[in-house]
């Protein structure tokens, strides 16, 4: 017991640092989500299963393409936060500081294209 | 001054000695729809992308996500949305004081399972 440091009795106990952020981040995305979450369902079923014009055309309207946007940049960052909780639990180590970095540029990447993507057809 | 006493601290339960509940069970469906939505976020970035890509790579993922085993993630990732966002609404009625008691988490519970399998089936009915 003697040879136990300071800091390997605290490594891995976890410190408030981001947790309060953190908390309230998931807190008002949550709430968002409620909102965006089922209008975005709506939205893209009815996107779904039109022809590449009709598409095309559908998600060049405001209100298709603005839910689209919100969604993918709230609804992403959202699960993306999830994920690196779960990540945070139960891959422990250097391993688990490396999965969150491949999750976090992951998520922000399919937030980027994600909006890209609806920008060039809206535009 | 590392005085770690590892003899008699309060343990908590681990998932696999802990015998399944229905608030345990419906808090572990919400965060697998939770990660499970950011693999289905890649089937719709992918379908917008190619939309806005070309026709020929429009035609692809469309004829895929369209296909019987494409209708099958989309119901499944319409149930998990609903599943998903009715999960977090009780962490937010949780979080501001509300519906604390076990007997209400578990009815919240049945009525996550219930009304996201519902909403699901009427959006696969109607879109």
């Amino acid at each position: 017991m003697q040879f136990l440091t300071d800091r390997k009795r605290a490594q891995g106990l976890g410190s408030g640092r981001g947790g309060t952020h953190h908390h309230w981040q998931m807190m008002v995305t949550s709430m968002l989500l409620v909102v965006l979450g089922p209008l975005f369902v709506i939205t893209f079923g009815l996107g779904l299963g039109g022809t590449y014009e009709e598409v095309l055309a559908y998600f060049a309207r405001p209100l298709p393409a603005l839910i689209t946007i919100l969604t993918l940049a709230v609804g992403i960052y959202h699960v993306m936060q999830e994920t690196l909780v779960a990540v945070e639990d139960y891959v422990p180590g250097i391993a688990g500081k490396i999965t969150m970095v491949v999750v976090t540029a992951f998520s922000y990447a399919l937030i980027a294209a994600g909006i890209f993507a609806v920008a060039r057809i809206a535009l | 001054m590392a005085d770690v006493n590892r003899g008699n601290r309060p343990l908590s339960p681990h998932l696999q000695v802990y015998r399944p509940q229905l608030t345990s069970m419906s808090s572990i469906m919400v965060r697998l729809t939770g990660i499970a939505l950011l693999g289905a976020a890649v089937f719709v970035v992918w379908w917008l992308l190619a939309a806005a890509t070309s026709q020929a790579a429009f035609g692809g993922i469309d004829a895929f996500l369209r296909s019987w085993f494409g209708d099958l993630i989309m119901f499944g990732a319409t149930w998990a949305v609903f599943y998903h966002v009715l999960g977090r609404l009780r962490h937010v009625l949780w979080d501001f004081g509300y519906c604390l008691e076990v007997e209400t988490s578990e009815r919240l519970a049945i009525g996550m399972f219930g009304l996201a399998t519902l909403l699901a089936l009427i959006c696969a009915v109607a879109l």
